[in-house]
């Protein structure tokens, strides 16, 4: 096994592209615990932990753009105004010791279906920007996910940043598990509001081979919200939308009997925080004056 | 590889280091520090908690080349760290052993002793950072770290102890 260290992105873009096979390694939470237990022996181990500006994040006029290494207690502590449904997510990861390594760059390179960022990212709208010598792409990230571990990287291709939509509403996070800390999802589900474009995005983890989009519900709440002007009257959601909403995305997930749960209880699990952060959200988009404020409207819980 | 780092504030080379090697293997075996325990090697149990760069983090998921030029603090350096950090003033510290390691002995948090190392790391830096955590802080600081023997509430004590001790406006409870 060689060790890279590049210095510099350019450095790191060169290598990969030198030596396709090469593990690219942030936090080391996911790739220490396969070469540990000798399930992966890569010919190459590259060190991004040089490269700074994938430590880095900027806040835009309308998104966050998220270095790839950053980890996990600095998005809790910095960004949870601007991005309060990864931050929430952020905080169900492992334990404190692996929020101040693991990094959502690892957890996309990994692409478990089960990664918790995964439900935020796609509730909030956010696209990976990869890059290699050739050149840089930008992938939305529903379309990130092709496949159980699977991503759209050429094998050339680092991930450098993640472009995340600024939140315009309230964002939710939910998450099943057996205990508090250091647990990975039985399932999980994420909800992010959108007043500007009047939508709804809803990002399921953990119950389909791949992370998705619970999008037949997305659209039917839309249209439902915007049928009985729910966002300028800022009423109750009628229990009758929240139950179909919770169907449809339960009928979105495509789950597999595992250790951690069955199908029909990832299914049943999927519903049910589908219709509780619905209900959380819509709560405190009432609370912050229907939405008309567009500054402060998202609240982490 | 050669790797070369400072642990507990000096400097330390390794030699024929393996690429895939982590920190913790290179405290244990390669510069004579057992302090940090190695259990499950896949960051569950916290029991090699070291401050890299003064971040808690499981040594046995660092990669030992990712530690090149960087700072290590082991439960072996946690006394002279705190020390350094609190002045020779700071309360609750006696002769060889940091305050939240007296804190420790002092309310029996300690049985077969396999996960205090990792623990005393973890509960100096919340103290460090947190000075008065709530007990929902401190299970939340120490939830990496894992504890066959105690049931935990001993371990609770012992950080309120620091803590207690640690703040000079607040009473001596013990
Ligand atoms: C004890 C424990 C608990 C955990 N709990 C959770 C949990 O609750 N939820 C959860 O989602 N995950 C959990 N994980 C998994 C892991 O922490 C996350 O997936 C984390 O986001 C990985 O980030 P990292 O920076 O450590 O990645 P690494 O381990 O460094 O890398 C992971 C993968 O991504 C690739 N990669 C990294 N950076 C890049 C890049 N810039 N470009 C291209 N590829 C890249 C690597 O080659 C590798 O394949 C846990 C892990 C452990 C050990
Ligand atoms: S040995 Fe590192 S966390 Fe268990
Ligand atoms: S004292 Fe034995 S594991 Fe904690």
């Amino acid at each position: 096994m060689e060790f890279l260290r590049p210095a510099s992105w350019e450095e790191a873009l060169a290598a990969k592209a030198e030596h396709p096979s090469a593990v690219p390694i942030a936090g080391g939470t996911d790739v220490m615990v396969e070469i540990n237990f000798d399930h992966r022996r890569p010919t190459h181990l590259m060190d991004l932990n040089r490269v700074h500006e994938l430590h880095e994040w900027e806040i835009g006029d309308e998104t966050v753009r998220l270095g790839a290494s950053v980890p996990y207690s600095k998005i809790i502590d910095e960004l949870a105004h601007e991005l309060p449904g990864l931050a929430l997510a952020s905080h169900t990861v492992g334990s404190p010791q692996i929020r101040n390594r693991g990094s959502v760059g690892g957890n996309l390179g990994a692409a478990s279906p089960a990664g918790d960022s995964h439900p935020a990212l796609l509730a909030a709208g956010a696209e990976v920007e990869a890059e290699s010598v050739r050149g840089t792409r930008f992938i939305p990230v529903e379309d990130f996910y092709t496949g159980v571990k699977r991503n759209a990287l050429a094998e050339d291709e680092l991930i450098k940043r993640v472009h995340i939509k600024k939140a315009d509403g309230p964002q939710q996070f939910s998450k099943v598990g057996t205990r508090n800390a250091m647990v990975i999802a039985v399932c999980a589900f994420g909800i992010a509001l959108h007043p500007e474009t009047r939508t709804v995005r809803a990002g399921i983890g953990s119950a389909a081979p791949t992370p998705l989009r619970a999008r037949t519900a997305e659209d039917f709440l839309g249209a439902a919200l915007e049928e009985g002007g729910l966002w300028d009257s800022g009423r109750t959601i009628p229990p009758s939308v929240a139950r179909e909403f919770a169907e449809l995305c339960s009928g979105a997930c495509n789950p597999i009997d595992d250790v951690r749960g069955s199908a029909a209880y990832r299914r049943r699990a999927v519903g049910v925080m589908a219709r509780r952060t619905l209900g959380w959200v819509w709560e405190s988009y009432r609370a912050t004056g229907n939405g008309r404020t567009t500054e402060g409207g998202a609240q982490c819980a | 590889m050669r790797v070369t780092f400072t642990v507990n504030g000096r400097r330390h080379e390794a030699d024929d280091v393996w690429e895939g090697e982590s920190l913790l293997y290179v405290l244990r075996e390669r510069m004579g520090l057992p302090g940090s325990k190695n259990a499950c090697e896949q960051g569950e149990c916290g029991s090699c908690t070291v401050r890299l760069d003064g971040e808690p983090v499981c040594a046995c998921l660092v990669a030992a080349g990712q530690v090149e030029g960087r700072e290590v603090v082991t439960v072996e350096g946690l006394a002279e760290y705190a020390r350094e950090r609190d002045g020779s003033e700071g309360r609750g510290s006696t002769g060889d052993l940091a305050p939240v390691q007296q804190a420790f002995i002092d309310a029996g948090a300690v049985q077969c002793g396999f996960c205090t190392p990792g623990l005393l790391v973890a509960a100096d830096e919340l103290i460090e950072r947190n000075p008065q955590p709530t007990d929902a802080d401190i299970r939340e600081a120490l939830s990496g770290n894992l504890c066959r023997c105690t049931g935990y509430e001993k371990i609770m004590d012992a950080v309120r102890l620091a803590a207690a001790r640690a703040d000079d406006s607040a009473p001596e409870v013990v």
